[in-house]
């Protein structure tokens, strides 16, 4: 073919053909200037992401220990997740974080936005009061939110306790199985709302000033200014803010470590927190990638589902 | 009465008052801590709660240093942090000079593999990555973390984001005048991109700093432990003296506290066009 394309060039074969190879020759040259910006990022990321997530679904049909051989195991891994009760604990209390926290920390960051968009004094200050807590270190703010929320001698019991509530009606908080949940929870939100606070601030920004004199034109009062203007204004800011934090809150992990550990019991064990202790405890690694992909499918479905909602709006 | 150039209306008074009080309560555990670190253990939960201790103890924050290797997690996790940060800023804008200005085969199916990842959490592929690490001998090396955090798809996507509202047009000129992709890179890209980068950097040295989980399976030797799994540790060991693990917290928030103050103007602007563009 590539002969006969040639040919039908008749005499001005050997000068187009030249021109023909070295156009091609600087499109090699030009990939492989391309191919080496894009290198050093990609084989990092080719090793150390790309193939340990193709790695974790074939690790998932496998039974291993991580030091004896690998066997195959087929789908009994998959069949084990329905007997285990420990995975359905961590798959119901995951759910039960996420849509808790969620709605709770959304509505948490857009309140801040709108309190922290008006022309007030020391609003810098405010703002960066409020985002503070989402960059500081987990493991300094945790201890001290375990101190707080101690139930004999923490702060927060003791003004309960001076507000009059009865000791034994006294919430345990981190060492309760009714209570720890809530405790995990609030620190959650109280950790992020800032963060998503910031991204409504960008969006609040963004809604044209015209729209609000339109609305008072209309005789529009704050709480109605608020229902339709804001909140259709900011709705691609609300769909980034909700994919964000669903995902978060599926991988959610480091403070229930250092909060309650999973307990009392199971009541906050969580994927990652059974994903872990499978490996890192029982060295049952085959069983926890099949959790593994459950937590992928999970966060995928999520994904997929949010999309599509927002392209039907 | 006059605040701010606004007439000080029953409406400005409520919005004042509820964010003062908003913020109170998000301070409040910085202040329990700080306050906390200068009390004796015995005084620490001792109600109603004296904020400014009336006999400080300074001594906490001299013997941490010695109770646990706190200046070596604090090198530790400087070192991995600085390494970290700088090869995610090189390697993540090279490869976004590609991705953004540049034609070549298979380039949006290589980007599709870096979208594809950006949302999966890390949590999902730490065990089988783990192993491969094992296998690479890199256990209980830092540079199994460096590995570990150096190449996120983030990076690229978020300094693509940024190379794409530059004007090609700028690429060109500089085509014409002879400079190759490489000096393009270096003395164009790069000094238009100062905001990406220091959102990219700032989130980059929070994330390593702060890292808990990967340290926690990577790290077992108390030589190569990094704050946070150092500040875990000493807290199991000394579980009631509750005075110095303060001491040890307020230490390990300083370094993100001063970067955080620094570089907040660009961290709140890159978080803000981020979320916008996302």
């Amino acid at each position: 073919m590539a002969n006969s394309t040639i040919a039908a060039g008749g005499t001005a074969v050997p000068a187009r053909r030249r021109k023909v190879v070295s156009r091609r020759r600087r499109k090699v040259q030009d990939a492989l200037v391309a191919y080496s910006f894009i290198a050093p990022n990609f084989l990092g990321f080719a090793v150390f992401t790309l193939g340990p997530i193709l790695f974790a679904f074939v690790l998932a049909f496998m039974h291993w220990d991580g030091s004896n051989a690998i066997t195959f195991a087929g789908l009994d891994n998959f069949w084990r997740l329905f007997e285990d009760k420990a995975f359905k604990d961590a798959f119901w209390n995951t759910i039960i974080y996420t849509v808790v926290s969620v709605p709770a920390t959304l509505a948490c960051a857009l309140g801040l936005a709108i309190l922290l968009n008006q022309k007030i004094l020391g609003r810098d200050f405010f703002r960066t009061a409020m985002f503070f807590p989402y960059v500081a270190s987990l493991v300094a703010v945790a201890v001290v939110w375990n101190m707080i929320f101690n139930p004999e001698m923490g702060p927060v019991n003791m003004i309960l306790y001076t507000l009059g509530l009865d000791p034994k009606d006294m919430p345990g908080w981190a060492a309760d199985r009714h209570w720890a949940m809530v405790t995990v929870i609030l620190f959650g939100v109280w950790k992020s709302m800032g963060y998503f606070m910031v991204i409504y601030l960008a969006g609040l920004q963004g809604i044209n000033s015209e729209l609000y004199e339109a609305a008072d034109l209309d005789g529009a009062n704050a709480w109605q200014k608020f229902l339709y203007v804001t909140v259709p204004q900011l709705g691609p800011t609300t769909f980034f803010v909700t994919v964000m934090l669903t995902i978060q809150s599926f991988k959610v992990f480091d403070q229930i470590y250092m909060i309650t550990q999973g307990g009392p019991g199971t009541s906050t064990l969580v994927l990652v927190y059974h994903i872990y202790n499978e490996a890192f405890v029982s060295w049952d690694l085959g069983y926890s990638s099949m959790i593994a992909l459950v937590l992928f499918f999970l966060v995928l479905g999520i994904t997929v589902v949010q999309f599509r909602r927002q392209k039907e709006d | 009465m006059r605040i701010a150039g606004q007439k000080l209306t029953g409406k400005l008074a409520a919005i004042y008052v509820t964010v003062i009080l908003i913020t109170i309560v998000m301070l409040l555990p910085f202040a329990w801590m700080l306050s906390a670190s200068l009390k004796l253990s015995s005084e620490v939960f001792v109600f109603p709660i004296e904020w400014i201790p009336s006999n400080p103890q300074w001594q906490n924050y001299v013997d941490i240093w010695t109770k646990i290797p706190l200046a070596l997690f604090i090198y530790n996790t400087s070192k991995l942090t600085i390494i970290v940060t700088l090869m995610q800023l090189f390697t993540s804008s090279f490869a976004a000079y590609a991705f953004a200005k540049l034609d070549f085969p298979y380039k949006n199916a290589l980007f599709l593999g870096y979208i594809a990842t950006i949302a999966m959490p890390w949590q999902v592929y730490m065990v089988p990555q783990f192993l491969l690490m094992r296998e690479f001998g890199l256990n209980n090396t830092h540079l199994a973390l460096i590995c570990l955090q150096a190449f996120t798809a983030f990076g690229v996507f978020l300094m693509r984001q940024f190379y794409m509202s530059i004007p090609t047009e700028l690429c060109e000129a500089a085509r014409i005048d002879g400079m190759n992709e490489y000096q393009i890179w270096a003395k164009i890209m790069l000094p238009l991109s100062k905001p990406a980068l220091s959102t990219l950097t700032i989130f980059t040295f929070v994330t390593t700093w702060n890292d808990f989980l990967g340290p926690m399976i990577y790290l077992t030797k108390t030589e190569l432990k990094t704050i946070q799994i150092g500040l875990r540790m000493f807290i199991s060991q000394y579980s009631a003296e509750y005075g110095l693990i303060m001491a040890a917290s307020v230490v390990a928030l300083i370094p993100v506290l001063i970067v955080f103050l620094s570089l907040q103007r660009f961290f709140v602007e890159g978080v803000a066009s981020s979320g916008i563009k996302g």
